[in-house]
């Protein structure tokens, strides 16, 4: 909530009646700031204030969600400029484009590829969500494209400049919750009907200046429309990184509603390959995009760009971990070494990545440390001879080999002693304490 | 009335370094606003594209990707560096690999006359990137000032547990100080003032604040690097307005997914178009959060990287 205390104050009745639980009107109205209490528990309160209020206290960036099920996307709700500062929290939307004058092969390729674009880390799928199905004038053809790649089970983009074509796809699809694209200063009203008609989120799109972009959003909002998508217009790449920055900072900073609005990119129209799209969408994962539309879905271009947007929404003050387990990597057999480390995701990728390159089939244990790494963990006592001696002896390993050895990081050598007390039977052999010397130090290892 | 925007206000600017000489010498930061803010600020160095060359033949620990574009100068270092130049490097960065202690373990001075080859063979700036060893790097850097003395090179990585000789062998000779440390705007404030305390001058110093790359810790160094950014511009900090340099190439091209051919890995597509644009993203990202020079390694990259540079300037 942006109000103080002492501004929400005075906007309450002053009368310190008691009803709504604390004694005095100051402070309920402290509470209120502090998030700690709901408006609705004063009963007395007027009809203005309650507006008021209800305003203020609305995100700056009005949270939308477009299409249903798996592949929905949640974006807006944001509450920072610089991710340090708290976390971004909904990662934009990919979207590739078809259109009604590629054929059938082309349409089927890009389906196949959305579908086979998907891919585990760290517990999450990283995948595609979006089509932007483009209409090139074939009504009928449009709502057909569109049925089509809502059926594949993506979110849908409906782009049209025929208001009667928008209409009919938008009507059929509208229990899929589609994105309408775009309402313009020409045919706002209608485009806005329609939208409002099927309830569905809506692009407003400006002719390259954010004044027509504010015209149409208090436009749209007018009409009683809520969940509003901006495209500014601009397809020059530097014109459209300025624009993100200032609607960013306009909401946040001024609480300015007109551009309270999570953003749609058009990489594909800004960049002049998919090469060129790919860092324009990287730009807009960065600096505040919320939808992101390019020409193309290709593993090549997509999976870089899913792994940017994973980085760049990894809330910072929570460390990305590993599921707490047994990874055999390189099909290892019962003589295959036994390796144990921290959950730290990026402990976890290096290491993993090192026992692959080495080519030597090794299990890998992974023990939960709350995301801590190795060192850290030793020093809060979550990588002790007991938490490690617990997880190996539960964790099933020792049906799957027959040897006797443990392998732990170089950085854990202190908890050796203690752990052999726990792990009886089984030897603990100290490894390198870089991931870079694993590859080496597995081609000597041997099981006796 | 008309909208008018908020404006992000700067009390600080990063200091502008220039590293090598004569015709060929290259000034980096100066800017007085957040990367590629140019409607509230001056930038008025683009960030300049780095290319490294290895002081060994890399064609172990290269993927075909990466080989194919140099595969007749990966073993003639010189040829290698001109070669960049004509990809479009405007920096050279010399990666002394073959110095590992648990690799080749070259001598000192081997590795300084490699340097010296880089140097005869091209006339743009040369930066010296050693192998975070601190014993070793220090012997190697010694030699390799000495060697490079009169043509300001730049030494990386300068840290806290070695920034007393490799910084005092630059004081002797002239060469920029690159001071790095593990992704910490406290720890990168601190190294400057142990090295500005050395008698390093701010006109000798980049900053390293360690570079991640994509899907491995990139999230990281682009905080950093905003943060650094913030202190710099807009809080005063002046033990922070230095340039900031990214060891890109060489973290994006050592991770699993930058390698795997089309064979290992068929749902990820062109394995060197993939390369390319892991290589790329995580420069876009760094220069965004406001890296100055980024060292890449593929010229497609680096050709994409320009253009991207070029329409955001």
């Amino acid at each position: 909530m942006g109000m103080t205390g002492i501004q929400i104050f005075k906007l309450l009745p002053k009368t310190n009646c008691g009803d709504c639980g604390v004694p005095t009107c100051l402070a309920f109205a402290m509470n209120l700031a502090a998030g700690k209490a709901e408006l609705s528990a004063c009963p007395h309160v007027s009809e203005e204030a309650k507006n008021k209020l209800a305003a203020e206290s609305a995100p700056p960036i009005r949270p939308l969600t477009m299409g249903v099920g798996e592949n929905a996307v949640k974006v807006g709700g944001e509450t920072v400029l610089f991710r340090h500062e708290k976390t971004f929290v909904n990662p934009p939307g990919f979207a590739a484009v078809v259109s009604t004058s590629e054929d059938d092969a082309s349409v089927d390729g890009k389906i196949a590829r959305f579908k086979a674009c998907r891919w585990d880390r760290v517990g999450l799928t990283l995948k595609p969500e979006m089509f932007a199905v483009k209409d090139a004038g074939d009504a009928a053809k449009f709502t057909a494209l569109a049925k089509k790649v809502a059926e594949a089970g993506a979110t849908v983009i409906l782009m049209s400049d025929n208001v009667d074509a928008l209409k009919d796809a938008a009507g059929a699809l509208k229990d899929s919750k589609p994105l309408i694209y775009a309402a313009t200063a020409a045919n706002a009203d209608a485009v806005g009907a329609i939208a409002k008609e099927v309830d569905c989120p809506v692009v407003a799109k400006g002719d390259g200046t954010l004044e027509s972009v504010i015209a149409l959003t208090e436009k749209l909002t007018g009409m009683g429309l809520k969940d509003i998508v901006i495209d500014t217009g601009s397809r020059d790449l530097k014109k459209v990184f300025q624009e993100q920055i200032v609607i960013r900072r306009a909401a946040l900073k001024d609480r300015f509603r007109p551009l309270g609005f999570p953003t749609i990119v058009m990489a594909n129209e800004i960049g002049a390959d998919l090469m060129e799209e790919t860092l324009v969408a990287a730009t807009a994962v960065s600096k505040y995009g919320g939808v992101i539309v390019m020409s193309d879905v290709q593993p090549h271009s997509i999976f870089p760009l899913l792994l940017d947007r994973l980085n760049i929404y990894t809330d910072p003050q929570r460390p990305m971990t590993a599921e707490q387990g047994i990874y055999p990597i390189g099909n290892p057999d019962a003589n295959s070494p036994v390796l144990v480390t921290c959950n730290f995701s990026l402990t976890f990728f290096i290491v993993s990545g090192e026992i692959e390159a080495s080519r030597v089939p090794t299990w890998l244990l992974v023990q939960d440390t709350e995301g801590l790494s190795v060192m850290t963990a030793w020093a809060a006592g979550k990588f002790s001879g007991e938490s490690v001696g617990t997880f190996f002896n539960k964790c099933g390993i020792k049906d799957k080999v027959s040897h006797k050895k443990l392998v732990i990081p170089g950085y854990a050598a202190g908890i050796s002693g203690e752990l052999e007390e726990e792990i009886s039977g089984y030897k603990v052999v100290v490894g390198p304490r870089e991931a870079s010397q694993i590859a080496k130090f597995l081609k000597l290892w041997t099981p006796e | 009335m008309a909208f008018q925007p908020t404006k992000q206000v700067y009390s600080g600017s990063i200091r502008e370094i220039s590293l090598g000489d004569g015709d060929k010498a290259v000034k980096v930061g100066g800017r007085t606003a957040f990367a590629f803010h140019s409607f509230e600020g001056s930038m008025p160095n683009p960030p300049r594209i780095a290319m490294e060359v290895w002081d060994k033949n890399p064609s172990e620990d290269w993927c075909e990707a990466v080989k194919e574009p140099f595969k007749d100068v990966l073993g003639d270092v010189g040829a290698w560096a001109k070669k960049c130049v004509e990809f479009g490097a405007e920096i050279i960065v010399v990666q002394t690999k073959s110095a590992d202690p648990n690799g080749d373990n070259a001598s000192a001075d081997s590795i300084a006359a490699t340097v010296k080859k880089v140097l005869d063979a091209v006339d743009v700036p040369v930066v010296v990137w050693g192998v975070a060893n601190h014993e070793k790097d220090t012997e190697v850097m010694r030699a390799v000032a000495e060697a490079a003395g009169g043509r300001r090179i730049a030494i990386s990585p300068v840290e806290e547990g070695d920034y007393k000789q490799i910084g005092a062998a630059c004081l002797g000779y002239g060469h920029v100080v690159v001071s790095s440390s593990p992704i910490d705007v406290n720890l990168a404030k601190q190294l400057n003032i142990l090295l500005g305390n050395l008698g390093v001058a701010n006109a000798n110093l980049l900053i390293d604040p360690t570079t991640g790359g994509l899907g491995y810790g990139l999230e990281y160094s682009y905080s950093v690097i905003e943060r650094i950014g913030q202190a710099a511009l807009t809080q005063e900090d002046e033990k922070l307005q230095q340039p900031i340099i990214c060891n890109v190439g060489n973290e994006v091209w050592k991770s699993k997914e930058a390698n795997l051919t089309a064979e290992a890995a068929p749902d990820l597509g062109d394995p060197a178009k993939r390369g390319i644009l892991m290589e790329s993203i995580t420069a876009v990202d760094l220069m965004l959060a406001g890296a100055d020079i980024v060292i890449l390694r593929h010229p497609e990259t680096v050709k994409l990287v320009k253009g991207y540079i070029a329409k955001m300037m």
